[in-house]
């Protein structure tokens, strides 16, 4: 029975501790409430009333400028009108609709919108009317006593010191919800880069938000900061940015390319830097500021301002293709700088027919690329898929993709905006599919040979093959970002890539762009128009066919001949002859970065190119 | 008949069923200040809340009512029953639940909707007793361990499938119904001091949890250890050394604390100290310094180790989503908002509050869940420091006289049920409150009988008035 009997004691004792738990909890909570209510003057507000009134502090967006220095993207300040249900009293409705040129029942409909959620709002202020011009706001401040209720927020939106192409720097948004819902770090009201280098670079441009802590009254006026701003967040301003865009050239191609549908890319060879990125029609800057309330324009625009051609249109590259074909066929040891073939307005095999212009007939490989013949290209395709090196047209034709893959095509670059496109690049699981496995001949996929038919590529992508000849043989990735000012450990992700054709069979077709532009009248030239006075420019033309209408116009160049310093792809679509519209263009835009002006003997190929309106084309 | 019925009224214990009705009605009052809308002046409004809140309560007095008619003998008879008939309940949720707040805890008969995780407190409660309650159950063999810990491990695994974590973790509290029925002491001990540390060591700098660790060994020690001299020369030195070292360093113009941590520097210190009276424990044989060490060695790994894990292996949105679920976030404008609010709200209460309806951080949406899980806000802005602490103290007198109801049943059963009731409504009350003021991580469960909601309330009536009627049958 004692052992019973200290066990009843003992759980006597454990119910004592069970019981002395309890209170010392609760006394932990009434401490605690003791600190809270009695003590800390932390949460004690003296008026009955008074709530804390939290000031988001919108950072300033890290600024963009150019490879010079020169401003692209900046800041200015916007003005939001806050309004506070919770403290509005009738007021002058009319003096109201005058200051923001607002008709009366819009604004009761607004008013009616804001009634209907007060009780979610609270004490809170909402955005009503959202970015006021200046002229309002200078008007509605000094009328401001008179609407009880309404405040203004200041927050800085972007603006654009020149005009520019809107594409490249992309457009800063409200962030939608399936933004928000994937991105856990923003709040409802901020505001996110879109499309081009603001989305690609939102991590280093947005900043960090701040707030500040105010008490206020019942009557909304900020009595004092809480705490004397100890409980305040400063705004971690974004990051500047300094790209590799060369802001005048930009301009520059701008205005050559206004009234033409297509895309203009440039390059530094020697670097992978972009020096230009035009698609055009393109967003205009000027919509960029306030891009909300443009949006159903924009997107009701049928030349589709939006969709950046330059990166994700993946158009028949044409006769500039013969180039990478001829170097496959020197490679693959099957064409040689002598082979001649000879033209008679065409191919003709059997009854198929590739037809060609007039020109002087058979033709080295050097007066190929000079006059773009195609029957010539036809040969060197068949004789490179034909090659008896390879057991069947097969394996030939996955090696010819290898080839073409290595310079770029058929894969995004990765340049460091959104969007990339990576074109299309056919090889023999494709033909397979289509004609069935071992039903295709070299002749069935003889287009490829004049870059038409299945393949398709992005402005960027023949920018990048200008750069390859330049090069003769080696690309870097194409990127838009040189430096991010106080972000020493950022440098842009470039990777130097060699293509599968050594550098020594490239001399010959550069000898033949060389001669396209630069050889004497009469000799069968296409690209005459090229020619600068002290440049060296060495350029491809094209016509790629356009089943929805005129052919397009390309042309690829670099420049100088030797050390080159830019290389430029120009697609203009339904321009017609590669020589006609694509080629003043990229000529102009090499002239003005060499030399810095227009040579008087070319001051009319400018205006003319400044004139041509190929836009009605389009809108039909 | 009559007679009866006079005798078992007389039984019931008033003194808890008038503290009931009294906090009851606070949580009615507290309902209507914290979700008051002019538009909807009434208490009786059923289209608002505290409309509401009303039919919750007289439908919880007609529970009462049923409750303490049913005969008290069907609990320990049924017991296994009821048990699987909740676990049956909860599966039943996993398969037919509705999402509702973000999680899919509710069953919906037409228009009533009804959360059995809440529930699950009275089904384990009966369960337990029921086990526990047996001739030959013996709580320090393994397999009553065993039994005892599956009884409370299935439905709290069940309620966090359902993603109720707070109402799963409220089934931790039955810790203390076994060390009632005789658990050694020192397992829940490690179980708070773990969580403490665990806690600590998330929102804390590491060394001022290592300084509070060393000065409860210090504590310790110095009611154990025969040489308290000998206790106090060493933590003097100690704390001495870990001053003066890097004070003479500085003067030499070496900058100890650019090379290392603060932390570091205690570590490094403490490393021969521990040795040092390791080897004294182990060749004199002192036990109790054995013991100290152990604790004190472990509580250091398992802060290191639980700041490894968190800062080291965890991405920043896991960190980001426990410091919410514990809120801990010291951003007051981010997932800190809620806590930072409530605690606005209730210090500005004062000594006598802002009085009735004249709240104004619980209204206006300042406070999130103000009926809910944040009432206790509505109390301490309205009532100030008088009405919360009253609140605390009729909590108290409740737990207080549930442990002496508990304590008179002759059957075991009855007992050990009542300790379940007393832990649940502790466990509830001490996370809820605290999580107000800022005490305890914010785990989204109610204030017994106060918070808006017929699960909630029902729960705990039936709850108490499951013993009230065995109380009033104990004979």
């Amino acid at each position: 029975m004692s052992a019973g009997g200290s066990i009843m004691e003992n759980r006597a004792r454990q119910r004592s501790i069970i019981v002395a738990f309890f209170i010392i909890c609760m006394i932990i909570l009434a401490g605690r409430l003791v600190f809270l209510q009695l003590i800390n003057k932390e949460y004690k507000i003296t008026a009955s009333n008074n709530v804390l009134r939290y000031e988001i502090i919108y950072p300033s967006r890290g600024l963009i400028y150019d490879r010079n220095g020169n401003t692209m993207v900046e800041n200015q300040f916007a003005y939001d009108i806050l309004i506070t249900p919770r403290e509005l009293v009738s007021f002058d409705t009319t003096a109201f609709c005058s200051i923001f040129n607002l008709d009366r029942e819009r604004l009761e409909q607004m008013l009616e919108e804001v009634h209907s959620r007060r009780r979610t709002i609270g004490y809170q202020s909402v955005i009503f009317l959202r970015q006021v011009s200046n002229q309002e706001y200078t008007r509605f401040l000094e009328k401001s006593y008179k609407f009880q209720g309404f405040s203004v927020q200041t927050r800085s939106v972007r603006s654009y010191p020149s005009e520019i192409c809107g594409n490249l720097p992309g457009y800063i948004i409200e962030a939608d919800q399936s933004f928000l819902d994937s991105n856990p770090e923003y709040r409802p009201g901020d505001y996110i880069g879109r499309t081009g280098l603001e989305e690609f670079y939102e991590k280093w441009l947005r900043g960090e938000k701040g707030y500040s802590i105010f008490l206020r009254d019942v009557h909304n006026r900020i009595k004092s900061s809480y705490e004397d701003g100890a409980y305040d967040k400063t705004a971690v301003p974004g990051k500047d940015m300094v790209t590799t865009i060369d802001l005048d050239l930009q301009r520059f191609g701008e205005e050559l390319m206004r009234n033409k549908v297509g895309s203009v890319v440039a390059l530094d060879p020697s670097n992978g830097e972009v020096l230009t990125l035009i698609t055009s029609t393109g967003l205009s800057s000027q919509y960029l500021t306030n891009f909300g309330s443009y949006y159903p324009q924009v997107i009701a625009d049928p030349l589709k301002p939006l969709f950046n051609r330059a990166i994700m249109s993946a158009y028949p590259p044409g006769s500039v293709f013969k180039l990478v074909n001829g170097l496959i066929g020197l490679q693959e040891g099957v064409l040689k700088p002598e082979t001649r073939y000879s033209c008679k307005m065409g191919y003709h095999a059997g009854s198929l027919t590739v037809g060609c212009h007039s020109h002087p007939s058979p033709i080295n490989l050097v007066q190929s690329v000079m006059m773009s013949c195609n029957a010539y290209y036809c040969n060197v395709l068949r004789s490179i898929l034909d090659n008896p090196a390879y057991g069947s047209i097969g394996e030939s034709m996955n090696k010819w993709q290898e080839y073409v893959k290595s310079f770029g095509f058929g894969t995004r670059l990765g340049i460091d905006i959104p969007g990339e496109l990576s074109g299309s690049l056919p090889g023999t699981a494709l033909y397979d599919k289509i004609y069935g496995a071992g039903r295709w001949r070299s002749l069935t996929v003889i287009s490829l040979s004049i870059g038409q038919g299945e393949i398709g590529a992005t402005p960027l992508q023949l920018a990048n093959l200008a750069a390859i000849m330049a090069n003769r043989g080696h690309y870097y990735t194409p990127h838009l970002v040189r430096e991010i000012r106080e972000e020493p450990s950022f440098s842009p992700r470039v990777e130097r890539h060699q293509v599968m054709v050594a550098p020594e069979n490239f001399e010959v077709i550069v000898e033949g762009m060389y001669q396209a532009v630069n050889a004497p009248a009469g000799s069968g030239a296409t690209a005459r128009l090229a020619a600068i006075p002290d440049v060296v420019l060495c350029g491809k033309t094209g016509t790629a066919q356009n089943p929805h209408g005129e052919d397009n116009s390309v042309f690829i160049c670099f420049a100088p001949k030797d050390d080159p310093k830019i290389a430029v792809a120009v697609y203009i679509e339904q321009g017609g002859f590669g020589a006609s519209q694509a080629a003043p263009v990229a000529s102009l835009l090499v002239e003005k970065y060499l030399t810095g002006e227009i040579h008087p003997s070319r001051q009319w190929l400018y205006e003319r190119t400044l004139e041509q309106d190929l836009l009605t084309r389009h809108l039909q | 008949m009559i007679r009866k019925e006079d005798k078992l009224v007389k039984k019931l214990d008033w003194w808890t069923i008038a503290t009931y009705i009294v906090l009851v009605l606070i949580g009615w009052i507290s309902v209507f200040s914290a979700v008051y809308d002019p538009e909807h002046g009434q208490i009786f409004d059923t289209t608002q809340r505290y409309g509401m809140q009303m039919i919750w309560i007289l439908g919880g007095w007609f529970l009462a009512a049923v409750v303490i008619l049913i005969p008290a003998r069907v609990y320990p008879l049924l017991s296994n029953m009821i048990y699987v008939i909740g676990l049956l309940l909860l599966l039943a949720v996993l398969v037919f639940g509705v999402e509702r707040g973000g999680s899919n805890s509710w069953l919906v008969f037409g228009p009533v909707h009804f959360q059995p995780a809440e529930m699950t407190k009275v089904f384990v409660a009966i369960g337990l007793a029921g086990v526990m309650s047996r001739p030959h159950f013996n709580l320090r063999s393994w397999r009553g361990i065993m039994q005892v810990t599956a009884l409370i491990l299935i439905p709290a695994g069940l309620i966090l499938l359902e993603k109720e974590t707070g109402l799963a973790l409220v089934l931790f509290a039955f810790i203390i119904v076994l060390y009632r029925e005789g658990l050694p002491g020192w397992i829940p001990v490690t179980g708070i001091v773990g969580i403490v540390l665990f806690l600590l060591s998330i929102v804390w700098d590491p060394q001022y949890v290592l300084w509070l660790c060393l000065g409860i060994c210090f504590l310790i020690a110095l009611l154990l250890a025969p040489g308290k001299m000998t206790v106090i020369i060493t933590l003097g030195s100690f704390t001495a050394l870990w001053f003066l070292v890097p004070l003479v360093l500085k003067w030499l113009s070496i900058d100890l604390f650019a090379s290392m941590e603060r932390y570091q520097w205690f570590l490094l210190l403490a490393a021969p100290l521990v040795l040092t009276l390791a080897i004294v424990a182990f060749r004199k044989r002192i036990a109790y310094l054995k013991t100290l060490l152990l604790c004190f060695v472990s509580s250091i790994v398992l802060i290191f180790s639980v700041g490894y894990l968190f800062n080291n292996i965890l991405k920043p949105h896991q960190q980001a989503r426990i410091e919410t679920l514990l809120g801990i976030d010291k951003d007051i404008y981010g997932s800190g908002y809620n806590v930072h609010q409530s605690k606005v709200a209730i210090g500005s209460g004062g000594f006598a509050g802002k009085g009735f309806l004249q709240g104004t951080q619980t209204k206006y949406n300042f406070v999130p869940e103000q009926s809910t899980d944040f009432i206790f806000c509505s109390i301490g802005e309205e009532w100030g420091f008088l009405g919360a602490c009253l609140v605390i103290f009729l909590y108290t007198f409740l737990l207080i006289r549930i442990v002496r109801i508990a304590e008179r049943q002759r059957h075991p059963f009855g007992r050990i049920y009542g300790y379940g009731v007393a832990s649940c409504i502790f466990i509830h009350v001490f996370i809820n409150i605290g999580m107000t003021i800022g005490v305890t991580p914010v785990i989204g469960i109610t204030l017994p009988f106060i918070s808006y909601g017929g699960s909630s309330l029902w729960t705990f009536t039936l709850l108490l008035f499951i013993l009230l009627k065995m109380d009033a049958s104990n004979d």
